[in-house]
């Protein structure tokens, strides 16, 4: 007979979000389990419906406060699909530099604030701040440095508002990127030191078969452009998107999962899944890092997922740089375009992976139809398999134990709950007759 | 000093209907932060750290809307273990963007974005908090700005009122010297209406305020509305304008229902 233990932990922290996890468990045998999200859906592609489109940058930034610039990005190149527009070389280049700035300033608080308090017991950053006190203040500035990138280029660091369907609305002087550059020569060294002090972390020896998927773009580190390729082979155009994946609405999320359409297969997005599929593409510094710090190549260790974000610190600041040093200002700041009827989409790369936007707009500028599938709705099945083959190797009697062992393991995908999710409680049904839980 | 030569006030930090942003402005205070989590005893915040401490709080910031049945029970528990509760951002002070869903037919937006709607519960409604609970202080913003988090956070450490101004951005970029956007050409600006607080920085950037920090004290919305459509822009532009990050808010939300009325109006006439 079945007897149900269960284990409940407050919340899922140092994510973005609320949810649980629930586990099914016949003797040692894992048979099941369910990432639940409790995320209030928030119903983004619904209201954008029948907005005017040059809102849209605006809206979809409120879909995460801590990646802002990566839903404008996916949104204003879909649009800009959509509607005919190519934007210019200049333009090209300061997206790059904002998404520079959010990947700085996202992947320094995930690697300092959240993850690494897990290599050390600690329960924060904060804490973690006490033992590594040079560390952690070294991380919180080299943060600072891409939240100051987005607060010139962007207006501010959350929600910037200088992001427009064409271009930007206004230009940067000189000046005001200029002024950037000893913070961000600073950060280049940082990055490089910080990269290797999560490298010398103690990593469970952990590897799964994964897929990965990322954008790929011949001459560049994948950003806003380029095709969708897998470490399986897959490479496709953007365009062809929505018929490789496909999202399923599942009865325990309220975010949607999104799986391969043929075979019904997982996948995983994210920092590990860029540099595996452009390790090559990285800045010199960040390869030869790479290269030092033994980073292996592909890495299917979704705790080493902290070294590739690492990685991409040092690309960003490194590219940022040369940016900021070539920068003059330009003319026209934001391409003129005028209403038609179209569609269009876009995937572009989040901090926390691929996120994929579609447009249909009417000759009035209305948004007719918008599909939003964001990286946490992309990992969620992953996540899930993951911790399958995760839980009996970490399973022990203190529950307590063994709910933080999971957790650890999902935050390394550093999940954007808020985008979809809440993680809450773990249940465990187990064939042993045990005690009932805390809550 | 230690805990037992002062007693520092215990912090909490609650998620509701949002994006996150306003509760990572805190993590976004790169400089001080250190010092707040000397000054404060974070007890509650999930996001920044996974020691959860039961209540009672001293101070509860609350970020997001209540757009659930079990997010209307769960406010009403934050509420009774919380001496001082600061709503942050403008989910929790207005409802937030979610709250379009309150002139929309809510089945139609669970159909559009869920294959299957019976799996979700949800409000037909996004409310602010202060529809809930008592809410001891309101800091506006989509998002907050962090150096106003920082000036409530230490008012209510010292005791003391936070000192922050009310007035309209529009005054703001008067003392920034930036020009007028609307004047110099013709955008249409909601800085006449729209509070304080983001440091006026769409007009700097050549575009007009879309007011993501409310309502203004005493703000004229009639006025300036009629004022743009007497000038020539029109109601589709305008509408939207006033209906988004601040919807509900009740200023936004009157100025907002008395355009589609008058859009309505046009419409029969013609």
């Amino acid at each position: 007979m079945t007897e149900t233990r269960t284990i409940r932990v407050e919340a899922l922290t140092r994510v973005e979000g609320e949810g649980g996890l629930h586990v099914r468990l016949n003797g040692t045998v894992v048979e099941d389990v369910q990432l639940s999200i409790y995320e209030p859906p928030r119903f983004f592609e619904g209201f954008l419906r029948g907005r005017p489109l040059e809102e849209v940058p605006d809206i979809t930034a409120r879909i995460c406060g801590i990646c802002p610039v990566a839903y404008q990005m996916s949104a204003v190149h879909a649009l800009e699909q959509a509607l005919g527009v190519v934007i210019s070389p200049e333009i090209r280049r300061l997206r790059r530099l904002l998404y520079c700035g959010e990947w700085i300033e996202s992947h320094g608080l995930h690697m300092h604030l959240l993850q690494a308090p897990d290599f050390f017991n600690a329960a924060s950053g904060i804490e973690l701040a006490a033992r590594f006190p040079n560390e952690v203040t070294r991380g919180l500035k080299l943060k600072k440095q891409g939240n100051e990138l987005l607060e010139v280029l962007g207006g501010r660091a959350i929600h910037p508002i200088n992001v427009a369907v064409g271009g930007f609305y206004r230009a940067p002087k000189k000046d005001e990127l200029r002024k950037l550059i000893p913070g961000f020569e600073w950060g280049l060294q940082a990055a490089i030191d910080a990269t290797r002090w999560v490298a010398g972390f103690d990593f469970p020896d952990f590897e799964r078969p994964y897929e990965m998927i990322s954008v790929s773009h011949p001459d560049e580190y994948p950003m806003n452009e380029g095709r969708v390729v897998s470490t399986s082979g897959l490479s496709i155009d953007v365009s062809e998107y929505e018929t490789a994946f496909a999202e399923h609405h599942v009865a325990h999320s309220t975010a949607l999962h999104s799986l391969r359409t043929t075979g019904q297969t997982s996948y995983h997005v994210g920092p590990l899944a860029r540099v595996n599929l452009n390790r090559e593409k990285l800045c010199d510094t960040a390869r030869r890092v790479a290269d030092e710090v033994g980073f292996k190549s592909p890495c299917f260790n979704p705790f080493q997922a902290i070294i590739a974000r690492g990685l991409e610190v040092i690309h960003a600041f490194d590219e940022a740089l040369s940016i900021l040093r070539e920068y003059q200002p330009f003319s026209p700041s934001r391409i003129a375009w005028k209403h038609r009827s179209g569609e269009g989409c876009a995937a572009t790369e989040a901090p926390r992976g691929l996120i994929y936007h579609r447009y249909q707009v009417d000759e009035a500028g209305k948004v007719v139809l918008a599909k939003i599938v964001p990286p946490t709705s992309q990992n969620q099945r992953q996540i899930e398999l993951d911790l399958i083959d995760w839980l009996p190797r970490i399973m022990g009697t203190d529950d307590q134990k063994t709910a933080d062992e999971c957790e650890r393991l999902i935050r390394s995908y550093d999940p954007c709950i808020s985008c979809s999710t809440h993680f809450l409680k773990l249940t465990v049904d187990r064939v042993t007759a045990s005690v009932g839980g805390t809550r | 000093m230690t805990d037992t030569v002062r007693k520092r006030p215990r912090l909490a930090v609650f998620k509701f209907a949002s994006c996150d942003g306003c509760q990572l402005s805190l993590l976004d205070c790169e400089d001080e932060l250190l010092a707040v989590a000397d000054a404060v005893q974070i007890a509650y915040f999930p996001e920044a750290s996974s020691r959860m401490e039961p209540g009672p709080y001293d101070v509860t910031l609350v970020e997001g809307s209540i757009t659930t049945p079990h997010d209307a029970h769960r406010i009403q528990e934050v509420r009774r273990i919380s001496r001082t509760i600061v709503t942050i951002g403008a989910c929790a002070t207005a409802g937030g963007i979610q709250s379009l869903k309150n002139w929309a037919n809510h089945e139609d937006y669970l159909r559009c974005v869920y294959a299957r709607p019976e799996f979700i519960s949800t409000l037909a409604t996004s409310t602010p908090i202060a529809d809930h609970i008592k809410v001891d202080f309101e800091l506006r913003g989509c998002p907050v700005n962090r150096h106003q988090l920082l000036e409530v956070l230490g008012a209510l450490v010292n005791g003391r009122r936070p000192r922050l101004p009310s007035h309209s951005v529009c005054l703001d970029c008067k003392r920034k010297g930036t020009v007028c956007v609307e004047v110099a050409q013709g955008i249409p600006c909601l800085g006449p209406v729209t509070h304080s607080g983001c440091g006026a920085i769409c007009p700097s950037y050549d575009r007009g305020c879309y007011g993501c920090f409310g309502p203004a004290a005493q703000c004229n919305c009639e006025s300036l509305t009629n004022q743009y459509l007497d000038s020539g822009t029109n109601i589709e532009t305008l509408l939207p304008l006033l209906r988004n990050f601040n919807a509900a808010a009740p200023e936004f939300r009157e100025a907002s229902n008395r355009l589609e009325e008058t859009a309505q109006e046009r419409g029969n006439k013609r």
